[in-house]
C-alpha cells in the first residue's frame, strides 16, 4: 500500500497499464515533456519515452480524432484534454465518431479508448477552466462517462476504463486532485464501471453526489451524524451507465434523497437520479425527491466563484430540509 | 517527382487526354497495366450502372437517398489500385469505385444507402475499410490515427483517406493536415475537387487558387491530377504511397473532377448550375476516354461495350434485389451495438419497448 493523492493516483494507473501493454499511448498538450499541466502525466515519457507518451500541437478534435484512428489500428490511446472547458472542439470527433464506430460498424471496428480531462470548479482559474460536461457527455449514447472522488476509485476506475474495450470519458475533479490522500494499493486492480459506492450507510436520508462535490456531502454527513441524523452517502462514481440499483435500493430503505451536484441544475445529473427514484422508489418515498445543484449560469471567473460552488452548510441546510418534510 | 508537378505554378499532372491517347510517361512514373485498366473499366462500368439504377430505384421510392458518383469514379478507382489490400481506406461516401475495387459488393454499398448499418460491417478480409464517414471533412483525422498506429506496430501500411473540396474548409481537415505534417504520417490526403459542394462552387468554397496547394502550408507536397484521368490518378497515388511507406510522410492530391449528377438525389442542380456547365464536361467523362484507349489497345472490342453495360445494369439490379432482401435491423440491434456488454440502464429500456 501506498499514500496517494488522486493525482498521483492517476498517474499511478497510466504507469501500470503503460508498463503491462505496449499499446497504450499517451498523448495531448503538454503530457510529454512538462508531464501535464497538473502533472498528471508526470515521468511517463522519462520512462517510456516519447513514442508511448508525447506531446500534440494544440488541436482537440485532432487529438480525439487520431485517437479513433489508433484505436480502430490496434491501440489504446489514453488521451489528455488539457481541461474539460477545452473539449468543445473536440466534440463532434467524440460524438460523431468515438461514440459511434461500434454501433455504426456493427462491432467490427470499435474505439477502445480513454479520454482524460479535469473538470469542475474552485481552483479559481480563468474563465473555461471550471466547467462540468458531465451532462453532456452522459446524454451521448455509446460513451461511458466515470467520475472518481477518491485517489482509491481513481486508480481502480482508470485502470478499468484503460481496459474497457469501449469508450470511456474520464473527468477529474480539479479541487480534489490533491485535496485527498488515501492508501491505495500498489498492485493493478479495477473497479468495475457502471458502480455507485455506499460510502457510508443510513437510515433518514440518501446523499448522492460524485467528484469534488463529495468532500462537502461528506462533511456535511458527519455535521447531521453529530445532530443524530444518519445519512447514507453514495458517490454515484459513473455518470453513464450509472447505478440505478444502488441508488434506488437506498431510497427503498431511507425513503428520502438529496442528488448535490456542482455542474447546472438543468438537464443534469440530479435530475436524471429523480426521475430513475420516482420510478423505481415512488411507492417508498416519504419525501419529495430533491436536488442542489449548480445554477443555471455561465461559471464565474474567480472574484464570483463563491456565489457558485455548493458550501457543506447548504448541504446540512437542504438535507434537514428533506428529512423534515411531512406532507 | 511529385515535386515536379507544382500546383503553385499551375501544373497538373495529365496522362491520358479525352481522346483516349496516353503520354509517354515519364522514366519511373508508375503506371497501370493495360490488363489493370480494363478491370478498372469494367469497374467504372459496373459503377455507372449502379448509380442509373439507385437513381432510377430513387424515382420509384424503392431506394432512399443516394450520392451519385457520377464522372467522379476514376479519382477512387484509380488510387484503390495503386495501394495494397492491407492498407487503410478511409472514404467519405462518394468513393463508390474505390470501394468496388477494395473488393466491398455492390449489393453491399447499396445496402448502405437503403438503411442498414450491418453494411458497415465490412468483410474479414477487408476490415481495414473505414465506413462512410456523414460529417465532411471529419475522417482525414482517423487515417492520421491509424497510419501513426501502423507505424507504431512496426507495419509499412498507408492509409488513404478521402475527402470533397468542400471538406477542405472544415476544421477538422486542417487538424489533420497539420498533425499528418508534423507526425510525418503515413497517409495520403485525396481531395476530390468535383466544383460543387451541393450548390457551393469551388471559387466561392476556398481563396486558395487549388485544393493541392494546402499541403505545403504543413509541410509536405500537393499535387494536382486530372481526376478524369485514371492513369495520372494511379500515378500520383502510388508516389504518394511509396513516400508514405518510406516514412517521407504526407501527401496531398487533389484529383480535379466534376460531379456531372446531383449531390444527391435530393438535390435539384438546375437551381444552381447551368445545363451548359454540365455539358461542357461531359466529353471529359474518365470512362470514355478510357474506352476510347482501350478500343485503341484492342483490349476492348466496340461490341463489348454495349454488352458490358448491359450485364453491369443486370449486376446492379441482382444486388440491390439482394439489399433489399437483407433483414431490417431488429429491434435488439438498435441496442445492443452500443457496448461489448449492455449497461443495465439500456437492458430495461430495451425491455420496455419489447413490452
Amino acid at each position: 500500500m501506498k499514500v496517494l493523492t488522486l493525482i498521483e493516483a492517476v498517474t499511478d494507473a497510466l504507469r501500470l497499464e503503460m508498463a503491462s501493454d505496449r499499446s497504450v499511448v499517451v498523448f495531448g498538450e503538454d503530457v510529454g515533456v512538462e508531464g501535464g499541466v497538473f502533472r498528471a502525466t508526470s515521468g511517463l515519457q522519462k520512462d517510456f519515452g516519447a513514442e508511448r507518451c508525447f506531446d500534440t500541437p494544440v488541436s482537440e478534435s485532432g487529438i480525439v480524432g487520431a485517437a479513433v484512428g489508433m484505436a480502430v489500428a490496434g491501440l489504446k490511446p489514453v488521451v489528455e484534454i488539457q481541461f474539460s472547458g477545452f473539449a468543445f472542439p473536440a466534440f463532434n470527433q467524440i460524438v460523431s465518431h468515438v461514440a459511434r464506430i461500434r454501433n455504426r460498424t456493427r462491432g467490427a471496428l470499435t474505439a477502445p479508448m480513454v479520454i482524460r480531462m479535469p473538470y469542475g470548479g474552485g481552483i479559481r482559474a480563468p474563465e473555461h477552466h471550471s466547467e462540468s460536461v458531465e451532462a453532456f457527455f452522459g446524454h451521448v449514447p455509446g460513451l461511458k462517462v466515470v467520475i472518481p472522488s477518491t485517489p482509491h476509485d481513481a486508480k481502480g476506475l482508470l485502470i478499468a476504463a484503460i481496459r474497457d474495450p469501449d469508450p470511456v470519458i474520464y473527468l477529474e475533479p480539479s479541487r480534489a486532485y490533491r485535496a485527498v490522500r488515501q492508501e491505495v494499493p500498489e498492485e493493478p486492480y479495477t473497479i468495475d464501471i457502471g458502480t455507485a459506492r455506499v460510502e457510508a450507510q443510513g437510515e433518514d436520508l440518501t446523499l448522492v453526489s460524485y467528484g469534488a462535490q463529495m468532500i462537502e456531502a461528506r462533511q456535511a454527513r458527519a455535521v447531521l451524524a453529530a445532530e443524530g441524523r444518519s445519512v447514507e452517502l453514495i458517490d454515484l462514481r459513473t455518470i453513464f451507465p450509472f447505478d440505478a440499483r444502488t441508488v434506488v435500493e437506498s431510497v427503498r430503505k431511507t425513503g428520502r434523497l438529496l442528488v448535490v451536484h456542482e455542474g447546472p441544475q438543468s438537464f443534469g445529473v440530479a435530475a436524471e437520479l429523480m426521475a430513475t427514484v420516482m420510478e423505481q422508489a415512488f411507492d417508498r418515498l416519504e419525501a419529495p425527491p430533491a436536488r442542489l445543484a449548480g445554477p443555471d449560469v455561465i461559471y464565474p471567473m474567480p472574484r464570483g466563484e463563491k456565489h457558485y460552488l455548493i458550501g457543506a452548510e447548504s448541504v446540512c441546510a437542504e438535507a434537514r430540509k428533506v428529512m423534515s418534510y411531512e406532507p | 517527382m511529385i515535386e515536379e508537378y507544382d500546383p503553385r505554378e499551375g501544373r497538373m499532372l495529365s496522362l491520358l487526354d479525352e481522346e483516349g491517347e496516353l503520354a509517354r510517361l515519364p522514366a519511373g512514373m508508375p503506371r497501370l497495366t493495360d490488363e489493370q485498366a480494363l478491370a478498372a473499366y469494367k469497374t467504372m462500368v459496373l459503377a455507372r450502372q449502379a448509380d442509373e439504377w439507385a437513381l432510377n430505384l430513387n424515382r420509384q421510392g424503392r431506394m432512399p437517398t443516394y450520392a451519385l458518383n457520377k464522372g467522379q469514379e476514376a479519382n477512387s478507382i484509380g488510387a484503390l489500385l495503386a495501394l495494397r489490400p492491407d492498407d487503410w481506406f478511409v472514404p467519405a461516401f462518394r468513393e463508390l469505385g474505390g470501394m468496388l475495387t477494395r473488393g466491398i459488393s455492390l449489393a453491399q454499398w447499396y445496402l448502405y444507402w437503403y438503411g442498414n448499418e450491418s453494411a458497415n460491417h465490412m468483410p474479414r478480409d477487408t476490415f481495414r475499410t473505414m465506413p462512410i464517414s456523414v460529417p465532411v471533412g471529419s475522417q482525414p483525422l482517423h487515417a492520421v490515427g491509424i497510419a501513426w498506429a501502423e507505424r507504431y506496430q512496426g507495419t509499412d501500411r498507408v492509409a488513404i483517406a478521402f475527402t470533397g473540396e468542400g471538406g477542405t474548409s472544415e476544421g477538422e481537415f486542417h487538424e489533420a493536415c497539420n498533425l499528418a505534417g508534423v507526425w510525418k504520417a503515413g497517409v495520403i490526403f485525396f481531395v476530390q475537387n468535383n466544383w460543387w459542394s451541393i450548390s457551393l462552387p469551388w471559387s466561392r468554397q476556398s481563396a486558395s487558387a487549388t485544393a493541392a496547394e494546402k499541403g505545403f502550408a504543413y509541410g509536405f507536397p500537393g499535387i494536382r491530377v486530372d481526376g478524369n484521368d485514371l492513369f495520372a490518378v494511379y500515378a500520383a497515388t502510388a508516389l504518394a504511397a511509396e513516400r508514405a511507406r518510406s516514412g517521407k510522410g504526407p501527401t496531398l492530391i487533389e484529383g480535379l473532377t466534376y460531379r456531372l449528377g446531383a449531390h444527391t438525389t435530393s438535390d435539384d442542380p438546375t437551381k444552381y448550375r447551368t445545363e451548359a456547365e454540365v455539358k461542357a464536361w461531359e466529353p471529359r467523362d474518365p470512362l470514355l476516354r478510357l474506352e476510347r484507349y482501350l478500343v485503341k489497345a484492342k483490349k476492348l472490342a466496340p461490341e463489348e461495350i454495349g454488352r458490358l453495360r448491359e450485364q453491369s445494369l443486370a449486376c446492379a439490379q441482382g444486388a440491390f434485389e439482394e439489399a433489399e432482401r437483407a433483414p431490417d435491423p431488429g429491434l435488439e440491434d438498435t441496442f445492443r451495438w452500443h457496448f461489448v456488454e449492455m449497461p443495465d440502464l439500456l437492458a430495461r429500456q430495451l425491455e420496455r419497448r419489447k413490452a
